[in-house]
C-alpha cells in the first residue's frame, strides 16, 4: 500500500465528461464539505499532483486558481498552497434538514410511481429550467 | 504570450498528394498541444515542416520566430524530438547514448538525464536493445529532453506502449513540462489520456486542420442539443452546426459558437436537452466531417486560412 504525503488524493475520470481542472475544484471542494480538509492543511504540490496523476501542470494550476479565486485557498510563497476556509460548517447545519425534507420527496415520488431514472431526470430538469429563469 | 509555433498556409505537396494544405496554426509558449487526426492527415509532415528536415512547398512555418529549414541552427539547438519508433542505436548501452547525445548537443545537461533515469529505473550500464518498448521510449525521451529543448515535438509517442508504459511515459513528459519553460507539442491518434496531458488542441484530417483552440474553450464552446427534430433545427439554424444525427422522433446536433451560458441563449424547454459534449464527442464530430475546404466557419476559434 502506498501512503501519500499529501491530505487529498485526487483522481481523473476520463470518461465524466468534466473538464479535469473542474473534477480537482469538485474533489477539493467536496473534501472541504464533509471535513476531510480543514483550515491550514496543505494541497498537494503542482508538482506532486503531476506526477500522481500523469496530468498536465497546467490544469492543476487552474484548479488552484479557481479556489483560490472562491477564497478557499491560498498560496505561501514557498511552502505550498492552504486551505483557508472550510465550506463544512454552514452548510452541514442546514444539511440535515434539507436531507430530512428531501426524504419525505422521495417517498413521495416512489409512492407516485418514479423510478430512480425518472427522480433524476425530474431533478435535472427542475433544476435546469430555474437556472433559465435566473438568467432570464 | 509568445508563441512557440506559428505556420501560415503552409502547405507540402509530394508529387501530386497534398501532405499537408494551407495550415495555419499558432501555439503559445507553454502550452501542450496535441495533434489529433487519422494516419496520412499530415500530422507527421507538420512535425517534420517544424523541425526543418523537410521545405514547404508554399506558406510558411516560424518556431519562436525562426524558419527552420533557412536558420536551422538557431531552431535546432531549441527543439527536441522524439521520432515515432524512438530509434536508438540498440548495441549501445544507455550511458553510451548519453554520451553520444552530450557529444552532439551543446546544451546537453546529463546530471538532468542521470537523474530522470534513475527516476525510471533505467540501469545506465543495460544495452538499449535489452530495453522494454516502455523503456526505449523513456530514453528516447530523457535523450530529448536533455538538450534542454525549449520546444519538444513528439510524433505518436505512446501510439506502441501498452496501458501501463504509456501512463509512466506521460508521467515523465508532464513532469518536465512542470518543471517549466517547456512547450510541447504531441501528435497522436489515440484519444484517451489526451484531455489530462494536453491544454491545446489542434484536430487535422485530410492534410488540414479543422480545429484548433485552447481546449476548454473548445469545450465551453460547443453544445449538443437533442429533442424534436423542428425545434432543435430552428435552435440550430442560429448557430455553425458541426454534426446532425436523426432518428424518427429525435435529433442530435453539436452546434459551436452558442456561448458558455446555453440555458440563457436556448428557451427552458424541458423537451430540448443541452448538453455539454465530452472532448472526444467533439473530435470525432470534426473528424468525421472531413471538410476538404478547411475550418468550418467558426465565430471564436476560427483560424480559417
Amino acid at each position: 500500500m502506498r501512503i501519500e504525503r499529501s491530505t487529498v488524493l485526487f483522481r481523473i475520470d476520463p470518461r465524466s465528461g468534466v473538464p479535469p481542472y473542474q473534477q480537482l475544484v469538485q474533489q477539493v471542494r467536496q473534501a472541504l464539505r464533509v471535513g476531510w480538509l480543514e483550515v491550514g492543511d496543505q494541497l498537494p504540490t503542482v508538482r506532486d499532483a503531476v506526477r500522481q496523476l500523469a496530468i498536465n501542470p497546467n490544469t492543476v494550476l487552474k484548479a488552484y486558481r479557481e479556489l483560490e479565486h472562491e477564497g478557499l485557498i491560498a498560496g505561501r510563497p514557498g511552502q505550498g498552497t492552504f486551505v483557508v476556509k472550510t465550506l463544512a460548517d454552514a452548510s452541514i447545519k442546514n444539511q440535515v434538514a434539507l436531507r430530512r425534507s428531501l426524504q419525505r420527496w422521495f417517498a413521495a415520488a416512489i409512492d407516485a410511481g418514479l423510478d430512480d431514472e425518472s427522480i433524476v431526470a425530474l431533478f435535472e430538469t427542475t433544476r435546469r429550467s430555474l437556472r433559465a429563469e435566473e438568467a432570464v | 504570450m509568445s508563441i512557440a509555433l506559428e505556420t501560415t498556409r503552409l502547405s507540402k505537396r509530394y508529387g501530386s498528394t497534398w501532405a499537408l494544405r494551407e495550415c495555419s496554426v499558432t501555439i503559445p509558449q507553454g502550452k501542450v498541444a496535441a495533434l489529433v487526426g487519422p494516419n496520412g492527415s499530415g500530422k507527421t509532415t507538420l512535425l517534420q515542416l517544424a523541425m526543418g528536415v523537410s521545405t514547404p512547398s508554399s506558406g510558411r512555418v516560424e518556431v519562436f520566430g525562426w524558419s527552420p529549414h533557412e536558420q536551422p541552427l538557431l531552431v535546432l539547438a531549441r527543439v527536441g524530438f522524439v521520432a515515432q519508433d524512438h530509434p536508438l542505436y540498440q548495441g549501445f548501452t544507455v550511458a553510451e547514448m548519453l554520451r553520444f547525445g552530450s557529444k552532439l548537443n551543446p546544451r546537453w545537461d546529463d546530471q538532468m538525464a542521470v537523474v530522470r533515469l534513475e527516476r525510471v529505473g533505467i540501469p545506465l550500464d543495460r544495452r538499449v536493445g535489452k530495453l522494454s518498448g516502455g523503456q526505449q521510449a523513456q530514453v528516447a525521451l530523457v535523450l530529448a529532453l536533455a538538450k534542454r529543448p525549449e520546444l519538444l515535438l513528439l510524433d505518436e509517442p505512446v501510439a506502441a506502449l501498452d496501458p501501463l508504459a504509456r501512463r509512466e511515459f506521460l508521467q515523465s513528459l508532464m513532469d518536465a513540462v512542470a518543471e517549466g519553460g517547456l512547450t510541447v507539442v504531441l501528435s497522436s491518434h489515440i484519444l484517451a489520456d489526451l484531455e489530462r496531458v494536453c491544454d491545446y488542441l489542434v484536430v487535422m484530417s485530410a492534410s488540414r486542420v479543422q480545429l484548433a483552440g485552447d481546449i476548454d474553450d473548445i469545450v465551453n464552446d460547443h453544445q449538443l442539443v437533442t429533442g424534436a427534430r423542428e425545434q432543435v433545427e430552428r435552435i440550430a439554424s442560429r448557430h455553425a452546426v458541426i454534426q446532425q444525427r436523426h432518428s424518427d422522433r429525435q435529433t442530435t446536433v453539436l452546434v459551436a459558437g452558442a456561448g458558455t451560458d446555453a440555458a440563457s441563449v436556448w428557451p427552458a424547454d424541458d423537451s430540448v436537452l443541452v448538453e455539454t459534449p465530452s472532448l472526444e464527442e467533439i473530435v470525432l464530430a470534426y473528424l468525421g466531417q472531413r471538410s476538404d475546404t478547411g475550418m468550418i466557419a467558426r465565430p471564436r476559434l476560427e483560424v480559417a486560412p
